[in-house]
């Protein structure tokens, strides 16, 4: 009786491959997953402010070009 | 894919890239397909993923699915985070691919598509791909951490800082060549000068719109970035046809040079948001969509390789570079087969993203394989160019001439018929005034990969328009990495050089950063000015120095992972990395030495020099050198040349010492030796993570 009409499925393995782009995307210019930075603050740490995603950005754009970090290869 | 199904599917893939194989190594005299190298590529690269990689998956390393990575054991969210195995693929293929695979095979078709060819294959699967796996597995059972202190660890001190001060310079060394195939391709060229000159406002609005207007978001300021790009390679077009602006932004190689040096300086001092990471988010952007592009293009329009299959330059008396095929073909294909480079990313940001010890091998010897096949499309690229374009294109003009008539005559004297018309036309088609002599191997892969994307979306005028594309595609991520090596260098000579003056290691002071960043300029500067005003081309000089260096990280890299194999007990399986270590080590001692002693002056650093000193002593001009100055500037470069050779040897002799002193010991010891972090298991909730 739970099973769906229509088995929509691929919506959610479009919206998944779609995040998993977005995610890997970033991740090459340095940014990691927000989204997961802010559930690790929260459970880990609660007692830490948690920063909005401009001051994240920012503070991931530093540390990609602070040293020893920029080797890129030939 | 379990059981009899499965086996017959591998060995049908098997088959079919024996079959290619075959086909692409044994026949003659015709002309061949491109898809008959890629099938045979990808279907050996399946193979051997299958079969190789996890034979030292589960045999040698032991990869063991329970063991916590750092990335669960030091998750802070930031850099040890668990990752998606295509995503970290993704990020690890985008740090690792580079100029180097597409730049070697396009020098190296020079002995035909062949001799390269099969390096890329087997070099990739029993060496590249090794190391790359390797490291990032020894590197991830340590906290993730990077390849000199692993060195020092399992090695010692003396080898750690040996190791450290070889990868400085090989990093410098790396820059110069880059920043020189830059030059190369955009000297006298006003489209490809204007193209590139307009990134730089282009970047700055990027980085101001990132920062101020909407920060962070990267996604759509990249696609208009992309799209402002787009407009000035157009608009490009219309500034090099211009009557006043055309000359406007010709530059002679040397002008480019000083100005390149220049920008290399204030990009390494702005702030990072403002010019260096909008260009980079492009570049990468740029280089992995352009890739894609060009494996596509192959395959929807499945070109015929014009280049045969050997030419008579494997007697080593080539034009683009010179020396017999072994070593200098090893020397030359560098990145594509196996990249010594690699072993810094492998042992970087990589393992501190591993979600789980047993996705190394997707993603490293998995993510190698893909770079291997970026330079079998670089390859194919080179071979589809009529021959007598591409010798033309990459024959220094001291041996081919200046004139279309005599580089026509020249060229086809070597029985790669072209006639003048087809050099001019050539360049007009690409929207240039001329191609002769446009060594250092972009130009040539720009006319390629022009070749075959203006064969999908064909149009007027529209070759010299997808031919300053791969030129600015090239440019870019050259440029970014110019930009961020001089950054990282400047970070290392502070380093470096606040062990005897402490007050230059204050990243954050003026002073030590002006003079650190300007050091570092000087330096890559110095070479890629030496090789830009060479008289036989500096891509001559500098590459073959660059592949030796490159070859002789991975070595360093290589004989690391057989220190760690012998001290965790499983010396039967050591060959799997003494084998590679063992060939690079015979290839770039060798070419060292032919480098260093050769007496042919084409060939050797020394025998060259001495020819200037005599020629100065004797006050004879050796043209095409215009003074005695100019050749005693040769004179000096070609003893700087061999002194960094040495030092070179030196660095990787020691290693082996140390090396085998380390194996020695640990042979002679009954219990595991080697310094992995103690196993933490998966907490129960993270084994499925």
């Amino acid at each position: 009786m739970d099973a769906p009409l229509m088995d929509f499925g691929f919506i959610s393995i479009g919206r998944n491959v779609w995040r998993r782009l977005v995610q890997g995307a970033r991740l090459c210019c340095g940014v990691p997953d927000y989204d997961n930075y802010v559930r690790h603050l929260v459970q880990e740490h609660p007692e830490r402010p948690v920063p909005d995603y401009a001051t994240f950005f920012r503070e991931r754009l530093n540390a990609r070009y602070r040293g020893g970090r920029g080797t890129r290869c030939c | 894919m379990q059981g009899g199904f499965g086996k017959l599917a591998w060995a049908a893939l098997a088959l079919i890239g024996a079959v290619c194989f075959a086909t692409v190594a044994l026949r003659r005299g015709e002309s061949i397909n491109a898809l008959w190298i890629v099938t045979a590529a990808v279907a050996i690269y399946l193979v051997a993923f299958r079969f190789y990689g996890r034979y030292i998956a589960r045999n040698v390393l032991q990869l063991d699915a329970t063991r916590a990575t750092p990335a669960f054991v030091h998750n802070d969210g930031l850099d040890y985070v668990p990752t998606n195995r295509h995503v970290l693929f993704g990020h690890h293929f985008a740090a690792i691919a580079g100029a180097g695979p597409l730049i070697g095979p396009v020098l190296a078709a020079q002995t035909g598509y062949l001799p390269g060819t099969l390096w890329l294959i087997i070099g990739v699967v029993l060496a590249g791909a090794v190391q790359d796996f390797l490291v990032l597995v020894i590197s991830s059972r340590r906290d993730g951490r990077s390849l000199g202190d692993l060195v020092r660890e399992e090695m010692g001190q003396a080898p750690g800082t040996i190791a450290l001060i070889g990868t400085f310079l090989i990093m410098i060394i790396i820059l110069a060549v880059l920043a020189m195939i830059v030059v190369k391709a955009l000297a006298e060229s006003p489209w490809g000068m204007f193209t590139v000159i307009a990134t730089i406002p282009i970047a700055i609005v990027m980085g101001i719109y990132m920062r101020l207007i909407r920060p962070g978001k990267i996604a759509e300021i990249s696609i208009g970035g992309f799209v402002l790009l787009l407009s000035a390679i157009w608009f490009g077009g219309e500034v090099a046809a211009h009557p006043t602006w055309g000359p406007v932004f010709t530059f002679s190689a040397s002008q480019i040079t000083w100005m390149l040096m220049a920008y290399g300086f204030v990009a390494a001092v702005l702030p990072v948001w403002l010019l260096l990471a909008p260009r980079d988010y492009l570049s990468t952007f740029l280089k992995i969509g352009t890739i894609f592009a060009l494996a596509i293009g192959i395959l929807i329009v499945m070109p015929e390789l014009l280049m045969p299959a050997l030419t008579t330059f494997t007697d080593g008396s080539g034009p683009v570079w010179k020396g017999s095929m072994f070593p200098f073909l090893f020397i030359t294909i560098a990145c594509g087969a196996v990249s010594g480079f690699h072993a810094l990313i492998s042992s970087g940001t990589t393992p501190k993203l591993l979600a789980n010890e047993t996705d190394a091998q997707f993603i490293g010897y998995g993510g190698m394989l893909m770079e291997s096949f970026v330079a079998i499309m670089a390859m194919v690229a080179a071979s589809i160019i009529d021959p007598g374009v591409y010798f033309a294109m990459n024959s220094p003009a001291a041996i081919i001439g200046t004139d279309a008539a005599t580089v026509a005559a020249t060229v086809s004297s070597w029985g790669f018929v072209v006639t003048p018309d087809v050099l001019t036309a050539t360049a007009a088609e690409i929207g240039e005034n001329s191609i002769l002599s446009r060594s250092g191997g972009a130009p040539t892969l720009a006319v390629g990969i022009a070749q075959i994307l203006h064969s999908i979306l064909p149009g007027e005028g529209m070759m010299a328009f997808w031919y300053h594309f791969a030129i600015l595609f090239e440019a870019l991520f050259i440029l970014t990495a110019v930009d961020a090596g001089t950054r990282a260098g400047r970070f290392m000579l502070q380093d470096l050089l606040g062990n005897f003056l402490p007050a230059l290691r204050r990243t954050n002071a003026w002073g030590p950063n002006l003079i650190a960043t300007a050091g570092c300029v000087g330096l890559w500067g110095w070479f890629l000015y030496q090789g830009v005003t060479d008289p036989l081309g500096g891509i001559n000089m500098l590459w073959p120095l660059f592949g030796i260096a490159n070859q002789m990280l991975a070595g360093i890299a290589l004989m690391l992972c057989t220190v760690v194999l012998f001290k965790m007990k499983r010396d039967r399986y050591a060959w799997v990395s003494i084998v590679p270590a063992v060939w690079l080590l015979i290839c770039t001692t060798a070419a060292g030495w032919m480098k260093l002693f050769n007496p042919n002056p084409a060939v050797g650093f020394l025998a060259q020099a001495n020819r200037y000193r005599h020629a100065i002593s004797a006050d004879e001009l050796i043209l095409p050198s215009a003074d005695m100055g100019a050749m005693q500037q040769v004179m000096i470069s070609n003893y700087i040349n061999a002194a960094l050779t040495s030092v070179f040897m030196f660095v990787v002799f020691a290693v082996l010492l140390y090396s085998i002193k380390a194996i020695v010991r640990a042979r002679s010891v009954g219990v595991r030796t080697d310094r992995e972090t103690a196993y933490v298991a998966f907490q129960p909730q993270e084994a499925k993570a």
